[in-house]
């Protein structure tokens, strides 16, 4: 029992309850607790000198807009904005039962009356645009992986393959977002075409497309690389076992690689969320980044403080993230942490 | 002579039969609104575009204040990044329509920039911008201004700045502003007031050089209006012309003095304009004229009563959705006073007009202003007729399609007759003189106007290779 939790402990990433599941288990309690001082009270303590460091020195720095925010600042201001989305939550509620009343009242002067079925426009609040940043990275990301993984395999299988897409691939690989940016959004806007009821906005496919072409290559390489250091006699026996094509992926290629495969992935959802946020401050596709960029051109004293908040949300979402992809990796590898 | 008196005559009378028709057209569109209160809208679901200038007002307040709501209309506000932004959107309709500079959709129709039909119907406000020089900038004009009674006196001119400027040309240092587009409002104020004070801005020479600094003693650059306080302080340039608030926040953080309002170069300057997709106005035309009706009521709601209603502004605008910079900033431009240098503050009642002075009326006359500046700076680098200015001028701005909003309030009760352009308003202002270099301008002669500055081109004068040429 207490194996199995620990060892769902370490997969989860969550390496910090591993001691206290030891002690509970009887297990040498002083060798626990330096080792939970370790993984535990170490951080906490540099985060904490981290935050006196910051509220010491965020004062002394003046800008245009005011001094630096400190901690509490930026803690008050995250409050603000929590406050402002529950604020704009009721106003909608009210705008729909306005509308359900107006509707009534239409509907009993004239049983054919046209009735009004608006969507609320009101602005999008902080924890909107955390929502839109995650969905249109996440697009993203699927887009590549379903483009990297296969071109990764057939790099890997075929050495002709791979030495055509290489100088494509070291080409593009360090182009930046910004230089994708302009291309990608006039693109998106000769070839799609929006109406009433599209599905997507043009802003939301270009920092989703944008995402895409700068998180393709980590998961493109990987998957090429572990394709290509499979164990040969692996593919010697599927090749004596006389296994069709399909199957020679699917039960040998695909499995060995796989490892592989999700490393890239860690890595191209890391990258994703870097572009996306330049992406977005650009592109105006409401999210995180637009937030960013709205908050220094309306230059008021709380911008910086906001900023802030969108800072340390951002680098959270991001390592949080990043949590969850080494978890799936430790799935997949077997055994073999990477 | 007996066959073009007959040919006139039939002009004449075609031109009547035209205009009665056309009057005839829209009556009953008029009647119909005031009957009959909803009218099936061809696109209620609309998007509109704005910068975060003070001058977005309109929008907002017809947001806020539910007229967009009475003319059934569901309305989404976005703010966009700059105003290249603004226009590409428009043309690729992802907005439906936008807060545009007054000038942006003449470059549009001429194709200086992005080429496209877009039109306006309604202007968003007068004035409302000032010119702002960095505080060494302004500590090296100051001794060159009058003082009266120990006051500086306004309104302060270019003449004030030449010998800064030509100290800077003498050690052979850039001198640099900023403005926020080229074929923007801003743009043609500063280059208006530097040529007024003998200060060359530069011309342009499309297509190849779209810099606007050939033959330049002061190297005018586009900034985006939010960055434009930090980047005087960053010392990248030594003034810019922007809206408001950013000449207040210039002030309030101490890093630049402004020096001169737009009325004050020129009173009550067509500004602003709410722009629409020419293709978009033709499909959709009830809801052009509901959207109009709204945004009139709300310039209206701004102006009201001697201001009355601006504090109430102000706190909106100050939403971070919205203008989103401080309301104390905000205020000191929007409640009739401005600031200059610190502490000194004056009454400036016309600042930033929305409808009075028949501010939200889009005169042809702005209009040709503009196209003349264009010219003036090689934007247009041929020489055009007088028609083809006053015919551009009737192809982008639509005043008559404004009056049948405004006629339509009217007939709604929600107006009165006389706070609108008579009848008989051709578009076209009477001969105006109240510019800062003293040079009168006449809408329906473009041409002499342009002939009687002292820097800029005129008659058949082009730009080519680097320098003015022809007679």
């Amino acid at each position: 029992m207490n194996n199995k939790l620990i060892k769902f402990f370490n997969l989860a990433g969550l390496t910090w309850f591993v001691p206290i599941v030891k002690i509970c288990a009887g297990d040498n309690p002083t060798q626990q607790i330096r080792q939970m001082w370790l993984i535990m009270g170490v951080p906490i303590v540099a985060f904490v000198i981290f935050l006196a460091l910051w509220s010491a020195s965020a004062s002394q720095i003046n800008t245009s807009l005011g001094a630096i925010p400190g901690p509490s600042a930026v803690w008050h201001e995250f409050i603000g904005l929590v406050d402002e989305h529950t604020a704009e939550r009721q106003k909608e509620r009210e705008f729909y039962q306005q509308q359900a009343e107006e509707n009534k009242e239409a509907l009993a002067e004239d049983p054919n009356a046209e009735l009004n079925t608006f969507a609320y426009t009101g602005k999008s609040t902080y924890l909107d645009q955390i929502l839109t940043s995650l969905y249109t990275v996440f697009t993203g990301f699927i887009l590549a992986t379903l483009f990297a993984v296969p071109l990764g395999i057939l790099c890997g299988m075929s050495e002709t393959f791979r030495t055509a897409l290489n100088p494509l691939i070291q080409i593009f690989k360090p182009v930046s977002p910004l230089a994708w940016l302009p291309i990608v959004t006039l693109t998106v806007s000769a070839l799609y075409q929006t109406g009433e009821d599209s599905w997507f906005e043009k802003s939301f496919l270009t920092s989703a497309i944008t995402v895409t072409l700068c998180s393709l290559w980590p998961t493109l390489i990987n998957t090429a690389v572990g394709v290509s250091s499979i164990d040969k006699d692996l593919v010697n026996v599927g090749k004596v076992l006389r296994l069709n094509w399909s199957t020679q992926i699917r039960k040998i290629i695909l499995p060995s690689a796989l490892p592989f495969i999700f490393t890239g992935m860690r890595l191209s959802l890391g990258v994703g969320w870097m572009v996306l946020i330049a992406a977005e401050m650009l592109a105006q596709n409401p999210g995180l980044g637009k937030f960013v960029w709205d908050e220094f051109q309306n230059g008021s004293s709380q911008s910086l403080g906001r900023i802030m908040v969108a800072v340390f949300t951002i680098g959270i979402i991001g390592f949080i993230l990043d949590r969850i992809m080494q978890t799936l990796q430790n799935l997949f590898s077997f055994g073999k942490p990477q | 002579m007996k066959y073009t008196e007959l040919f006139t005559l039939k002009k004449l009378t075609a031109c009547v039969a035209v205009v009665a028709m056309v009057s005839f057209a829209t009556m009953p569109v008029v009647h119909a609104a005031s009957k009959e209160k909803k009218e099936k809208l061809e696109k209620p679901n609309l998007k509109f575009g704005f910068i975060k200038l003070t001058d977005m007002a309109p929008l907002a307040i017809a947001y806020e204040k539910g007229f967009f709501k009475d003319e059934g209309l569901n309305v989404e506000l976005e703010a966009q990044a700059n105003w290249k932004v603004v226009l590409d959107r428009v043309v690729s309709g992802e907005l439906d329509g936008s807060h545009m500079l007054a000038p942006a959709p003449l470059g549009a129709s001429i194709g200086f920039g992005t080429k496209a039909d877009i039109v306006t119907a309604f202007s968003m406000g007068a004035n409302g911008n000032a010119i702002t020089v960095s505080n060494d900038i302004w500590k090296q004009m100051k001794p060159n201004i009058p003082v009266k009674d120990g006051v500086i006196e306004h309104p302060i001119k270019a003449d004030a700045l030449k010998p800064v400027v030509d100290l800077y040309k003498s050690q052979g240092k850039p001198f640099n502003m900023a403005m926020t587009f080229p074929v923007g409002s801003h743009n043609f104020k500063l280059r208006y007031w530097l040529a007024g004070g003998g200060i060359a801005p530069g011309y342009y020479a499309p297509p190849q050089d779209t810099s606007g600094q050939v033959d330049a003693a002061v190297l005018l650059s586009v900034t985006p209006p939010p960055q434009m306080p930090a980047t005087l302080e960053a010392g990248t340039i030594f003034g810019f012309c922007v809206g408001e608030p950013w000449n207040q926040q210039a002030v309030a953080k101490g890093v630049g003095v402004p020096v001169i309002t737009d009325d004050e170069m020129w009173k009550d300057i067509p500004e602003k304009v709410f722009g629409v997709n020419k293709a978009w106005a033709e499909k959709n035309p009830k809801t052009h004229i509901a959207v109009l009706k709204a945004l009139i009521r709300a310039s209206m709601w701004l102006d009201e009563d001697n201001n009355k209603n601006r504090a109430e502004a102000v706190k909106i605008l100050s939403q971070s959705k919205y203008v989103g910079a401080d309301e104390k900033v905000i205020a000191n431009s929007m409640t009739g006073t401005f600031e200059y240098e610190k502490g000194d503050k004056r009454s400036l009642p016309d600042f930033n007009t929305f409808f009075r002075n028949n501010a939200s009326y889009p005169y042809y006359s702005g209009a040709v202003w503009y196209l003349t500046q264009m010219r003036r700076w090689g934007q247009i680098n041929e020489y055009k007729d007088d028609a083809w200015y006053l015919d551009t001028a009737k192809k982008v701005y639509h005043p008559d399609i404004y009056m049948v909003a405004a006629n339509a309030l009217i007939a709604a009760k929600k107006a009165k007759a006389e706070d609108f352009p008579a009848k008989t308003e051709t578009g076209f202002k009477p001969e105006q003189k109240f510019f800062i270099d003293g040079i009168a301008f006449d809408s329906t002669k473009p041409n002499d106007y342009l002939a009687k500055f002292p820097i800029g081109l005129k008659g058949k004068q082009v730009v080519a290779g680097g320098k003015v040429t022809g007679e």
